[in-house]
């Protein structure tokens, strides 16, 4: 639709720096490095990292312990470290990192002065000093760009192979990819596309839900601090409970905590209350982009690390056609048992 | 009025040999063209569509009365409340220019034609409501705008029922380009609280079972009968009015609209499913091209409403000598105060053009 070229947001091409996420590498260890092989084995793009990059602090900033001046000066030494390696185009793995850059960046274009005062702490901590980059996106953004590319070398559409019905998909692309800033993310806040436009690309049917917008039940403090784990999640009910009459085969997510909470919530209202809200009383798999890009492109499952999420993949990949050798699920790279047995009262 | 002038020769002669615009044919236009006709002067009269009567035809019954719209349009376009008029219908306007003190009515792009004075009645467009993201207006089919719903009256009302179901519920979103910074239209609309106040009555009466509601921020029923009409669709058709603005709107699996908003008076958020959810749209600025001297006043999507020069002492004169103004093209307003601006604006080139004339 015309009307939304005002969410066509610009993405470059090719030479990105990549800077990482705390809880994706830790929660779903296999994703990142799967982005970095599919852009540059699959696309064939340039890409680089620096192992200096740390965290950028977001999730203390949320929960209040970490003062904007700090998570400022960290966020202008990643932008050094970008500025070192040569490159200008900023890809996120983050979308709550994204969120904080793009807010600290209109931050410093509303007050330049703030910008200098940052300049100097970090200087005086590092001797560095930094440029912003020239374009900034969140690596779904990436994925996005090269969907009908991707497409091209898919080998498992989003399709049931048996009865030849395309997969229906509920996308959630997190709150702070597009709520803060809509035109920062591909089609804005209220219908977006980024997701969406990897379902569609890849063969599978788009769910448009009520509470498709409500938040994951994250929050940060809400599950930061353990009192309040109920407020979050009661939250992912809200998003669930909704989901559930589109009997939808896959939970898509842009951001890794939205992919760890409805993951993992789910385990816990099936323990606590004894609630299912997939088809044929299964959970719903929730998978990111990334995981899900190596998916239709082929790779093994279990190379990826879709074993780590709570939720059994099995059913989608079953669906699908994707081959996988169930005995493998928790071995390690000699094939050696790694402490499944915790997890097999779940139904697959 | 008329019939004094046709049997006065002097009058008549004084001004015949003034040719005026008017551009626009919907009700302000027509009551312009037809008071300028019978004081006896030559007109042009522009319109864009190649039928009379503008957004007119569209509508069902008129606020706060409850008239149906044919018979308003009859009156006002009956030729024999007209003298000789020039229609160009199926024209365009594209601009007009002032040159060595006549005006010059661009038309069709490659066209003009001179004129003594103009009277721009081009009328107002409705807001786009996809503007409003929040509520999935061309995304959700069940989700419609306040000149939607008039015309299904207009036309076929029966298109809001489910097979044979009448609807269950209905509701109203006050304000949906109106008051609104966020769209870039800070000003009122003025008369979208009443039409959605007459319409949630007109569902009432067509689906007697069916609930009503109207989310506002507040009622503005300044106008003769509104705040009559207001009253009577609580006590008589217990309209429910909810102060507070809807958040969102979204389908659900049965393709029903469901509203998230918050009661303000109640302090609390309410979530509602409807069948049908009406955004009553605002009115914002039609054809900026017809601007003369840049008049500017940036409301309305960059648009603006053009401006009289003295608004106290006329609302139809504008600030170049000859260019009068008519109807909501200078601002949101009802349809007969767009009649009664359509005539005052006549009143006042017949006194420019004789003026002008005895300082010659």
């Amino acid at each position: 639709m015309n009307y939304w070229k005002d969410y066509q947001k610009e993405i470059a091409g090719d030479d990105y720096f990549f800077v990482r996420s705390c809880i994706r590498q830790n929660f779903f260890p296999g994703a990142e490095k799967l982005f970095m092989e599919v852009v540059r084995d699959k696309l064939g793009k340039h890409l680089v990292e620096d192992p200096e990059h740390t965290t950028c602090t977001g999730i203390g900033y949320h929960c209040d312990v970490v003062p904007l001046e700090t998570i400022m000066t960290v966020v202008a030494r990643h932008f050094a470290l970008m500025n070192a390696s040569g490159l200008r185009n900023l890809v996120i793995s983050c979308v709550t990192s994204f969120g904080i850059y793009s807010e600290i960046l209109d931050l410093w274009h509303h007050q330049p002065e703030l910008r200098e005062r940052i300049a100097g702490y970090l200087f005086e901590a590092t001797g560095r000093t930094f440029q912003e980059p020239v374009n900034m996106v969140h690596s779904s953004d990436v994925i996005y760009c090269y969907r009908n590319e991707l497409a091209a070398q898919m080998k498992f559409p989003l399709v049931n192979r048996e009865t030849g019905r395309r997969l229906r998909v509920v996308d959630h692309i997190g709150c702070h990819y597009a709520k803060i800033f809509p035109a920062r993310g591909v089609g804005g806040s209220e219908f977006p596309q980024v997701l969406a436009g990897l379902i569609q690309a890849w063969g599978g049917e788009v769910v448009d839900y009520p509470e498709r917008r409500h938040c994951c039940g994250f929050g940060f403090r809400h599950y930061a601090v353990q009192e309040n784990r109920g407020y979050s999640v009661s939250h992912t009910k809200i998003k669930l409970e909704s989901m559930k009459p589109y009997e939808p085969d896959l939970i898509l997510t842009n951001c890794p905590g939205c992919n760890m909470f409805i993951d993992r919530w789910q385990y816990t209202l099936e323990e606590a209350e004894g609630l299912v809200y997939g088809a044929d009383g299964q959970k719903i798999p929730v998978l990111s982009h990334e995981e899900l890009a190596g998916l239709i492109l082929g790779y093994d499952p279990w190379e990826i690390g879709l074993q780590t999420h709570q939720v059994p993949v099995e059913p989608l990949l079953i669906k699908m056609g994707v081959p996988f050798q169930p005995e493998l699920k928790y071995a390690d790279r000699q094939g050696r048992l790694i402490g499944g047995g915790v997890l097999q009262n779940q139904s697959v | 009025m008329s019939e004094r002038l046709k049997h006065n020769p002097d009058n008549q002669s004084s001004t015949t040999s003034h040719r005026v615009a008017v551009i626009g044919a919907g009700p302000a236009g027509a009551a312009a063209a037809q008071t300028a006709s019978m004081l006896g002067l030559a007109v042009d009269w522009y319109e864009k569509e190649t039928f009379a009567g503008g957004k007119l035809n569209r509508y069902y019954q008129l606020f706060p009365g409850r008239e149906e719209a044919e018979v308003v349009y009859r009156d006002l376009f009956d030729p024999n409340h007209y003298r000789e008029v020039n229609k160009q219908f199926g024209r365009f306007v594209t601009g007009i220019e002032k040159q060595a003190g006549r005006l010059r009515i661009l038309v069709d792009e490659s066209q003009a034609k001179d004129a003594d004075a103009v009277i721009v009645a081009n009328g107002f467009d409705f807001f786009d409501a996809r503007l409003k993201e929040e509520f999935g207006y061309g995304i959700y089919p069940r989700v419609i705008t306040s000149p939607d719903l008039e015309y299904h009256f207009k036309t076929d009302i029966s298109r809001l029922r489910r097979g044979e179901e009448d609807p269950e519920a209905v509701a109203f979103v006050h304000c949906v380009g109106s008051r609104d910074q966020q769209v870039g239209v800070p000003y009122c609309s003025r008369v979208c609280c009443i039409t959605g106040i007459k319409q949630a009555i007109e569902i009432r009466e067509q689906f007697p079972r069916c609930r009503v509601y109207n989310f506002y921020i507040d009622i503005r029923a300044y106008g003769n009968g509104y705040e009559e009409l207001y009253r009577q669709a609580q006590e008589e058709y217990a309209i429910r009015f909810i102060r507070g603005r809807v958040s969102e709107a979204s389908e659900d699996q049965y393709g029903r609209i469901r509203v998230k908003a918050e009661d303000t008076l109640l302090g609390k958020p309410v979530k509602l499913t409807v069948d049908w959810l009406v955004l009553l749209v605002g009115m914002v600025p039609a054809c900026p091209e017809l601007m003369l001297n840049g008049q500017s006043d940036s409301h309305g999507n960059g648009r603006s409403f053009l401006k009289a020069d003295n608004p106290h002492a006329s609302q139809a004169v504008a600030s170049c000598p000859g260019l009068f103004l008519a109807g909501a093209c200078s601002g949101p307003m009802s349809i007969p105060e767009s009649v009664a601006s359509g005539r005052s604006a006549a009143v006042q080139v017949f006194e420019y053009l004789k003026n002008r004339n005895s300082s010659l």
